[in-house]
């Protein structure tokens, strides 16, 4: 496995959020992971990223250990988390925050040429590209946190309610291009309320509740459970 | 509940503050005019104390700068801020009278031009200052502010007043800058212009000056030039750099510039290095305005200096420039024409007044984004 989440416990404070969670994403692989609200979806994530660090148990990532690792390390091994309500830099241009994405990107001539494939892929951003990114819209701003991942060539793409507020045509849009970017070999570990747009698109899912792994399977299994269903699509 | 008073003039007065306003309009017209009449009535006089007051207020920027940028990345006020300048004075100080290093450059190339020798001379005093600042300062934080990052805020706050103190108490002892008032020895001599109705001319000792005229010398040259330069650079460094921009991206939201990649200790470290090294700057150019140093000099200003930044708007850059150069004015001006001992009164009154029309300072809307 690419990522192998095994039997971690994070707490904040005396609030134990994850109880020994376990999961994994293998290499090129879109995996979901649904859940209520409250369940530990971004815990899970921001643990991975290295904000918040597990009590116990063990992360790795291309067989590293990575659960102690400090946030700016995991993104240099390949590990890019794009945060839930997109967290643009508002003051900061379209640009700027593209630049902040390529923090770590040393070739001058690659950032150019990423920056390049970017406005290619969201015509949008390069017309905004000297705007605060404060100023654009809830889905112009998650085109750019995507955008913004991008620039680090991440290994593996953690997404964390990419269709949060979006109106169905832009959610639609969005998730054809998290489908494009698995496609061209980043793989993806997709948080998402929205299950019947994550399952559709996922490989494999998980089902977290409390701090739990209550289900896994292939996301097709995954969809046609009653239980699944009932809760989480609305059935 | 207090019940809703319904008389619509009184809802009225209330919502549009109206009679607050009106107060402010009316002090606002009345120093302006006050301001008219002493231009009117003596121009050289006031002109004189507008010059005085750039000079003061130039000095106060490089102060307030470091103010903002701290406050703006951690939402800490660093209250041993002065005493940072008040170390930058001294090291220039020894640098100067013990070590002569403002004189290097004409030992080593005795032969070149004494006015450029002098102007390196003069160079290097500042950036040694602005370098032991700059290490100073990044040692405090890792000693003292960074073990508090996630602590509640008024703990770093204590901190801070400690840490002025100590820098303060350990600098009075006897073997480190003494508990006296030490007399300053300039890298330069100082030379006096005047410029008035009598044309423009060089003041030479034992002559006075036509009346009517102002004076202004070297150092309130040097003070405006290194001052402007100093901002020019720092925008330069948070505009356009990738530090720079990296801090701005740490100061809006630190939590996801570390997801980028950024070591978001590392830009506060550098921040705190880079405020610190403009008050180094800053403290040498009030020792050769002002030729005295002793272990408090920085009490006062670095208080005018934070005043300034929270005029400004603290947080914002180009607010932290404006509030210092109105600082100054307020207190020179206030000074010649009201009263000398009431002259700080005036200045710090000044923040009352400007916090009520406006909470966060002339510049602070970018103080409003969430912490
Ligand atoms: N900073 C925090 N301090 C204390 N408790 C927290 C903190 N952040 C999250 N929690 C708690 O941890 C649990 C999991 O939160 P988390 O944000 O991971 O949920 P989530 O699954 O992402 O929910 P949502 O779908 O609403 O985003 C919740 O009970 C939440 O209240
Ligand atoms: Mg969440």
């Amino acid at each position: 496995m690419m990522l192998e989440v095994e039997k971690i416990n994070v707490y904040y404070g005396a609030i134990h959020a994850l109880s020994d969670l376990s999961f994994g994403v293998n290499e090129g692989e879109i995996v979901a992971l649904i859940g209520a609200n409250g369940a530990g979806k971004s815990t899970s994530l921001k643990t991975i990223s290295g904000l918040l660090h597990p009590r116990d148990g063990s992360i790795r990532f291309l067989e590293e250990e990575i659960s102690q690792t400090s946030a700016e390390e995991v993104v240099r091994k390949g590990i890019i988390h794009v945060p839930e309500g997109r967290k643009i830099f508002a003051p900061l241009t379209v640009l700027e925050n593209l630049e902040m994405g390529a923090f770590l990107q040393t070739d001058k001539g690659q950032i150019e040429c990423d920056m390049r494939n970017v406005f290619e892929r969201f015509p949008r951003l390069k017309e905004r590209q000297n705007q605060p990114g404060g100023t654009l819209s809830g889905g112009e701003q998650q085109m750019l946190a995507i955008a913004r991942g991008l620039m680090s060539h991440p290994k593996l793409m953690l997404l964390d309610e990419p269709s949060m507020g979006l109106a169905p045509v832009l959610v639609e849009q969005i998730f054809e291009i998290i489908r494009e970017i698995n496609k061209q070999g980043t793989s993806i570990l997709l948080v998402e309320q929205n299950a019947k747009m994550a399952l559709s698109i996922a490989d494999r899912a998980y089902v977290l509740e409390t701090g739990n792994i209550v289900l896994q399977g292939n996301a097709r299994e995954v969809m046609e459970n009653p239980s699944v269903i009932q809760a989480y699509l609305g059935g | 509940m207090e019940r809703k008073n319904q008389n619509p003039i009184i809802q009225w007065i209330v919502k549009t503050k109206i009679l607050g306003i009106l107060f402010f309009v009316v002090i606002g017209a009345f120093v302006i005019y006050a301001l008219g009449q002493a231009l009117t009535n003596n121009p050289s006089l006031f002109l004189q104390q507008v010059v005085n007051g750039l000079q003061l207020g130039f000095v106060y920027a490089l102060i307030a700068l470091g103010y903002t940028m701290i406050y703006g990345i951690v939402r800490l006020i660093n209250f041993a801020h002065g005493d940072v300048f008040m170390v930058g004075a001294f090291t220039s100080f020894f640098t100067i009278s013990r070590f002569n290093l403002h004189l290097w450059f004409q030992n080593l190339f005795p032969s070149f031009p004494a006015m450029p020798a002098q102007i390196i001379g003069a160079i290097t005093v500042v950036l040694a200052s602005m370098a032991i600042c700059a290490l100073l300062a990044f040692t405090i934080e890792k000693i003292a502010y960074k073990p508090l990052r996630e602590a509640p805020r008024i703990s770093a706050l204590i901190t801070a007043i400690g840490i002025s103190f100590f820098l303060e108490y350990f600098g009075a002892l006897n073997f480190v800058f003494t508990p006296n008032y030490i007399t300053y020895k300039r890298p330069f001599e100082v030379k006096s212009w005047f410029i008035g109705p009598s044309g423009f001319g060089t003041i030479e000792s034992g002559v006075t000056s036509p009346s009517n005229s102002i004076i202004f010398s070297n150092i309130f040259v040097i003070i405006v030039l290194a001052s402007l330069s100093l901002l020019l650079v720092l925008q330069y460094i948070v505009k356009r750099t990738k530090i720079g921009k990296a801090m701005r991206a740490v100061a809006y939201d630190k939590p996801t510039a570390r997801l980028m990649g950024i070591n978001s200790d590392a830009v506060i470290s550098i921040t705190f290095a880079l405020g610190a090294a403009l008050a180094g700057a800053a403290g040498v150019l009030y020792a050769i305005a002002y030729p005295q140093v002793y272990f408090t000099m920085g009490i006062i200003p670095g208080m005018k200096a934070f005043v300034a930044a929270v005029v400004g708007g603290i947080g914002s850059i180009p607010g932290a420039f404006i509030g210092a150069l109105i600082m100054g004015q307020a207190e020179t001006l206030s000074a010649a024409y009201i009263s000398t001992p009431m002259r700080d009164a005036i200045a710090f009154s000044l923040l009352v007044i400007v916090l009520l029309i406006r909470p966060k300072g002339i510049m602070g809307e970018i103080a409003s984004e969430k912490v």
